[in-house]
């Protein structure tokens, strides 16, 4: 925030002349086109705050749906004094500039290993994390030049996980846990971590992350992780979270 | 040839030849090798149907059965119906029930038994050829009563719900809307299992499984569409993945009329081992020709990793390759949707002209194949104002190019999954474009020695340098070296590398018999 922002404590939004509070919307109502469906649209929007609205555009949209595109007054305030935003602790990084960190900070390359653990088959999870494919317009952690990613993949037994972290020198190990039923999710996570526990001394160990959809994030203490990743995670978070954790803050601390 | 870029055609032929060289030792390898999917693709032409209650195919339980008896590398037709005539049954359902309770043993006949089991599995798999041939001609018999669509490009638009259900009211929506293609994206993950899976489904993770029966609820409501609106309305799903042979000839069975499926997308973007890659392939190009399927190839994927003007060249490549692997396997020009993509960054100076040497070279250099044309996604920022500004300059450089199938923009890509309205904003940006200037290719010639010609054959030159750098090691080295895209994939690594065999001096295939047979 600048210091003409902090200045100011209360704003409306800004159309052509300060204070007029000019917003546009757009929205579909489930309703044919008509006389009483534009009336619907001014309506919700002068429940929005919006008032006088000014439905500009309505259209039809198949059966049954009108489009509609309204302009007008929003009646809210906005006090920036109240504005409370929860910070991630970790910098959200390019993949060039997740690259370049762990070039030439760790020069070498930062080895990953990921799996479903137990009898979850599910590897959409971990491919949508690890496989270039990635998901929501994201690569996976395999696009990174200075990653080097063993996947896996689904019913790997904790023995063969533990394996396959000492024989690639996992930096960090990725496990994903979509199947819930008898809290199968937190049994095996619990079952891994003490299995890294006792493979391998505290300094030795690779940073233990999981992920899955039922996950509740703040339980990383009992679980024996390092960090809980939950629905909607993107591999570039996984990507900065790494780089934070591994070489960022480990640099901060020594 | 057009003619409005003046390639060299001795360039031009050239780069053929090297495809070719690089293309035909993994032909010669997927000539010498089967998998599991393509034995139980071989199995569903022969009438295997349906699965197990715990959800897994007969087909499936059959033939890890007879490799586990006698091994996969004779195929699996000959033991099939030997131990069929054995046990004095017709129904090879049947028999696939009786082997995963373990009360059959398979076993290689000899002699006469030989000879019965491979005529009985000629006739059986020549049925389900022969239903895959009415398929295709009702098809025809459709688009003659319905028509094609009035305008090139086709216009074609996704839908993926996760439930069947779901899917069919929006693509009829769609297909009101304009829609002429319309695809069911798959749940992520479909790729990588290594079975069909069955019936009706109406949960999936951001896609709708791909399952035969899905197939045939969204065909039979196009047929209806198609009635409705006045033209053949078309449906695509993928034949990628592990199960790509099974999911051609599924495609085939219920008439489906276009499949995404490259040579070389699952290597690089999925893991898959190259090996079963291009055996699985070759078995599903083989089907889609005899299906009269449009192939859908997925070039567009390789700029979504590397970059759009640096890496321009190897989409050239890959599409020559996937032409050669394509024709090879019996495709005709006309099923070749070759893929490329409006991916440049829009920062770059001349960003539209540079996308438009490429669009452009794309269409002279395969004059004859409806290429596939696909929408900006990398730059697409959440901005969807410009977002739709950007969709517009796509469809204009598709309409200047005369591009076949033009997959429509999306300006809230990397938003959200497509609204109602975005579909709708969508469809008019692309009227608006093809209405207004649908013919400007007539009158779209770049000037000699201009920025567009130069740029073209530019791209073309740095293709014919990479391919010959491939040829100087085959295609598998390359792959497994990281040439295409940054992924290094060895042929001896990947997933599904376990369902490959290779053929027996025995190996009998009667489905590779029947379509190499009738299209030589």
């Amino acid at each position: 925030m600048s210091a003409t922002d902090a200045a100011k404590k209360i704003v409306r939004p800004y159309g052509d002349t300060t204070g007029d509070g000019m917003v546009q919307v757009s929205f579909t109502l489930p309703v044919s086109h008509d006389k009483r469906a534009e009336g619907a649209a001014v309506q919700l929007a002068n429940k929005m705050g919006i008032d006088p609205a000014m439905v500009v555009h309505a259209k039809p949209m198949g059966d049954g749906f009108t489009f509609f595109v309204v302009y007008g007054r929003v009646n809210h305030l906005v006090d920036l004094n109240a504005v409370q935003v929860v910070e991630r602790d970790f910098a959200l990084l390019s993949a060039k500039d997740v690259n370049t960190v762990i070039k030439q900070r760790l020069r070498r390359k930062l080895s990953v290993v990921g799996a479903c653990i137990g009898t979850d088959a599910h590897t959409v999870g971990i491919d949508a994390i690890l496989n270039v494919k990635g998901i929501a317009g994201e690569k996976g952690l395999e696009y990174y030049r200075e990653l080097k990613v063993t996947n896996m993949g689904a019913q790997v037994s904790v023995p063969e996980l533990v394996e396959t972290a000492r024989a690639e020198k996992a930096d960090a190990v990725l496990v994903s846990q979509v199947v819930t039923q008898r809290d199968a999710h937190l049994h095996n996570t619990r079952e891994m971590s003490a299995a890294f526990r006792e493979a391998m001394p505290a300094g030795r160990r690779p940073l233990l992350i999981v992920g899955g959809p039922r996950f509740d994030e703040t339980m990383t203490d009992e679980l024996g992780v390092d960090r809980i990743f939950g629905r909607g995670t993107t591999p570039g978070e996984v990507a900065s979270y790494l780089v934070h954790a591994l070489i960022t803050q480990r640099k901060a601390m020594a | 040839m057009t003619g409005k870029l003046d390639l060299d055609p001795v360039l031009v032929a050239r780069a053929r030849e090297l495809a070719r060289r690089a293309g035909q030792p993994v032909v010669d390898l997927a000539r010498s090798h089967t998998t599991v999917s393509v034995e139980r693709a071989v199995l569903r032409l022969a009438g295997v149907a349906g699965a197990d209650p715990d959800g897994i195919p007969w087909v499936n339980r059959l033939v890890d059965a007879v490799a586990a008896d006698v091994g996969l590398g004779h195929g699996v037709a000959v033991p099939v119906f030997d131990a069929l005539a054995r046990e004095g049954i017709t129904d090879v359902t049947l028999l696939a029930q009786k082997a995963a309770a373990g009360s059959v043993r398979f076993t290689l006949p000899t002699g006469r038994a030989a000879t019965a089991a491979r005529t009985a599995a000629r006739r059986a798999v020549g049925a389900g050829v022969r239903r895959i041939d009415r398929r295709r001609a009702e098809r025809d018999r459709l688009i003659k009563r319905h028509g094609d669509p009035k305008q090139r490009p086709w216009i074609y638009l996704i839908v993926a719900t996760g439930d069947i259900y779901e899917d069919i009211p929006q693509a009829q929506a769609a297909a009101r809307a304009g829609a002429d293609v319309i695809a069911v994206i798959r749940s992520t993950g479909q790729s990588l299992l290594d079975y069909v899976p069955e019936g009706a489904t109406r949960e999936g993770f951001a896609g709708t499984y791909a399952t035969q029966e899905n197939f045939r609820l969204m065909r039979a409501a196009l047929d209806e569409s198609s009635k409705e609106v006045g033209r053949y309305v078309r449906l695509t799903n993928y034949a990628s993945g592990l199960c790509m042979p099974e999911m051609a000839t599924l495609a085939g069975l219920e008439r489906l009329d276009m499949m995404l499926n490259d040579s070389m997308y699952g290597i690089l973007f999925r893991d898959i081992n190259p090996v079963r890659t291009f055996v699985d392939q070759r078995f599903s190009r083989q089907v889609h020709a005899r299906a009269g399927i449009i192939i859908n190839t997925g070039e567009d994927n390789y700029l979504t990793t590397a970059d759009a003007v640096d890496e321009a060249h190897t989409v050239t490549v890959s599409q020559l390759l996937n032409e050669f692997f394509a024709h090879e396997a019996g495709l005709a020009d006309w099923q070749l949707g070759l893929g490329h993509a409006f991916e440049i960054n829009p920062e770059v100076p001349e960003s539209f002209r540079l996308e438009l040497a490429h669009a452009l070279l794309a269409r002279e250099l395969f004059p004859d194949a409806p290429l596939k044309w696909m929408p900006p996604t990398k730059h697409m920022t959440g901005d969807v104002f410009r977002g739709n500004l950007l969709d517009g300059f796509f469809n204009l450089a598709g309409a200047l190019t005369g591009q076949g199938i033009l997959l429509v923009g999306m300006m809230t890509e990397a938003v959200v999954t497509p609204w109602l309205s975005d579909r709708d904003i969508a469809l008019q940006n692309v009227r608006y474009v093809l209405g207004a200037a649908g013919g400007l290719h007539e009158d779209f010639v770049p000037a000699p020695d201009g920025f567009i010609r130069r740029r073209a054959n530019q791209v073309l030159g740095e293709a014919l340098d990479l391919l010959g750098r491939i040829g100087e090691q085959t295609l598998l080295t390359a792959i497994a070296e990281g040439t295409f895209g940054i992924m290094k994939r060895p042929a001896d690594r990947g997933k599904g590398l376990a369902g490959v065999a290779a053929h027996e001096a025995d190996y009998c295939n009667p489905a590779t018999d029947i379509l190499e047979g009738d299209a030589a």
